[in-house]
């Protein structure tokens, strides 16, 4: 004869009793662990929305950003590196500068590590009178981007003329029955035309775009331009103050220039929505945690209340099992068994009562959790998805509650160490 | 054995000081059978549950096998009630929810022994209860259940039986029986201290004292 032995027939022979203890350590765990996993679940809900809501913005940015780099393709640049000496009020009437810098200028910026320019691009400009043609045109000499060397390369907004090409504006192809593969003659000059450029409505109809060294030679400007074209600045209005000290302290005679105004409005407006979209997301963070804290609050009342009600319920069932037990407990005393015997075998049974609750509230909480978490977050968050040790917290509700068990079981322990026998057993 | 010298005990009642037991003095050795008979409320069982180590007297000296049990510890007066003492009460007092071998071997629970079983399985068999083993107290005549009482205060092989009115519930056959399982013990070289008002006890006896309002007279 064991302990155990006694303790186990005892539950079965009391089995109410038992159950009763059990269901009151289950529904104490049940609340403390429902709590803890309900709270869980709302997190993950949370992240699911923030991540949502995140990508959502970076898909929206990622589109606005492509709509803003082709509307600063369309518009020309917003940025225009003149020579400082340059008269800017015939550089607006002409829609040319009349002054030359060096085409080094360009490479010098390029390797300077600039870092709110992306491309630079070269250009020689100039209206002239197409002799063969008999017609006035702007003629613009280019090569390509020049790329910045410090920053990741992109793929090149415009591309080069290659030499020995011309590409014609609208207004030209149009009026002189122009194709692509013609050969015409500016100049003295024979170039074989690259392409015929759509209607854009703006002086780019009467241009003829050739390659840069090709047109120094013909305007007599060898290794001289009068504009660079700075690419892909950085969108956002207040750049310019940064490009121009940036630039005015790599080449000093220079001037800067803001031009496409239009794609800088449609870059702010993306800057806008980027704005509002992130001031959406912490408002929505913000709405998160402020019912997490409802949640939690609720939680932090409701659980000790549960769990406190549980332990006086766990008192009274040890009171009334000492109570049924006052004979058994008078007739061991007589046999020998000792306070320490009699204790052991009253908390073993609370152990136990504890353990078995621990475990079913556990599963129960758990799965009432998934549950109601699933009706309060409108989704389903599995077992499987929460980032929660869970046998940890097996662990937690086992511990947990077999020493709330043992300590509401206390009192009606010392009760029945403390009962004399001898008083027993007169009184039966 | 088991000796009282000037044993008193009184209680503060209601009405003031009463008395239980009043300068009780008497022994027995192994081989005896002490029948002590009086009526109801003289303080029979007062006298042997102080014998039993149970109830500290307010005055005198109680000794078994020379000591003095309330000398000791509460944990060492129950290993010695437990290594020396059967008691037998009126009420059976088993287990409810023990079978009758797990009842029998429920003094193993003070004292783990290995011979437990072995003995349990004896003390079964000597006292006709093999067909109910397994049964619990309920599913018991009076008569089985005292002598399940019985074999449970012989399974540590104590030195002395201290029994309560064993025979107060049960017809005459029974008595007899539980009479003659006493006389068995006794005459193996154990010693009884039996109380009772039972006038068939004084037959088994090997001596007899009575008592009035807790005195030997």
């Amino acid at each position: 004869m064991t302990i155990w032995r006694l303790v186990f027939s005892e539950i079965l022979h009391r089995r109410m009793n038992f159950a009763l203890g059990v269901l009151s350590v289950m529904v104490a765990s049940a609340s403390f662990i429902g709590s803890v996993t309900l709270l869980n679940i709302h997190d993950i809900r949370t992240n699911q929305i923030l991540q949502d809501k995140q990508d959502e913005l970076a898909d929206r940015m990622v589109e606005l950003t492509d709509v803003t780099r082709k509307a600063m393709l369309k518009l020309g640049f917003n940025v225009v590196i003149l020579p400082k000496d340059q008269n800017l009020a015939d550089w607006y009437a002409d829609d040319y500068a009349s002054k030359y810098m060096s085409e080094d200028y360009v490479h010098r910026l390029a390797d300077s590590g600039i870092v709110t320019v992306r491309h630079f691009l070269p250009s020689l400009q100039q209206k002239i009178e197409w002799p063969e043609q008999k017609r006035k045109v702007i003629l613009v000499g280019t090569r390509g981007e020049v790329p910045n060397l410090h920053k990741n390369p992109v793929k090149p907004m415009v591309q080069p003329v290659p030499p020995g090409t011309i590409s014609l504006g609208h207004e030209l192809h149009r009026s002189m029955n122009i194709k692509v593969g013609d050969k015409v003659t500016l100049m003295e000059r024979q170039f074989t035309v690259h392409a015929c450029h759509e209607e854009r409505g703006n002086k780019d109809d009467i241009t003829a775009w050739i390659y840069l060294a090709e047109a120094q030679e013909l305007l007599d400007k060898k290794g001289l331009i009068n504009a660079i074209l700075a690419l892909e600045c950085l969108c956002t209005t207040d750049a310019l103050p940064i490009i121009r000290k940036e630039i005015a302290a790599i080449l000093p005679g220079t001037q800067v220039i803001e031009r496409g105004s239009r794609a800088l409005v449609r870059a702010e407006a993306r800057n806008k929505v980027e704005q509002e979209a992130r001031v959406a997301i912490e408002k929505e963070k913000l709405g998160r945690q402020n019912l997490r804290t409802v949640r939690e609050r609720l939680a932090s009342i409701l659980t000790p209340v549960i769990v406190m009600a549980c332990a006086v319920w766990i008192v009274l069932l040890g009171f009334t099992n000492v109570r049924a037990r006052r004979e058994e407990i008078g007739v061991l005393r007589t046999l020998g068994v000792s306070a320490k015997g009699i204790l052991v075998m009253f908390l073993s049974r609370h152990v136990m009562v504890g353990v078995l609750g621990g475990a079913l509230g556990f599963c129960a909480g758990v799965l009432a959790a998934v549950y109601f978490g699933a009706a309060l977050e409108d989704t389903r968050i599995g077992i499987t998805d929460m980032d929660l040790s869970l046998a940890g917290l097996l662990v937690l509700s086992v511990g947990g509650a077999a020493v709330l068990a043992v300590i509401a079981g206390w009192i009606p322990t010392l009760t029945a160490i403390r009962q004399d026998p001898a008083e027993v057993l007169r009184e039966e | 054995m088991l000796e009282f010298k000037n044993i008193s005990m009184w209680f503060d009642g209601p009405k003031g000081k009463v008395t239980a037991l009043d300068e009780v003095s008497f022994s027995i050795s192994p081989g005896e059978f002490l029948a002590v008979r009086g009526p109801s409320g003289c303080g029979k069982t007062t006298l042997l549950l102080a014998a039993g180590g149970l109830l500290r007297p307010s005055a005198g000296q109680v000794s078994l096998d020379g000591q003095d049990p309330y000398v000791l510890s509460s944990e060492m007066r129950s290993r010695m009630r437990a290594s020396m003492i059967g008691f037998v009460f009126q009420q059976f007092h088993l287990i409810p929810y023990l079978t009758v071998r797990q009842n029998i071997m429920a003094p193993s629970l003070a004292l783990p022994t290995k011979e437990a079983v072995q003995r349990t399985q004896e003390l079964v068999s000597n006292f006709g209860l093999d067909d109910r083993a397994g049964h619990v107290p309920a599913q018991l005549s009076t008569g089985q259940r005292q002598r399940t009482a019985l074999a449970r205060a012989l399974l540590n092989k104590p030195k002395i039986i201290l029994a309560d009115e064993p025979t107060g519930n049960l017809d005459e056959d029974n008595a007899d029986i539980v009479f003659d399982y006493l006389g068995n013990y006794v005459s193996d070289g154990g010693c009884v201290l039996l109380v009772t008002h039972d006038i068939r006890a004084a037959a088994h006896a090997t001596k007899t004292l009575q008592m009035s309002q807790g005195r030997i007279i």
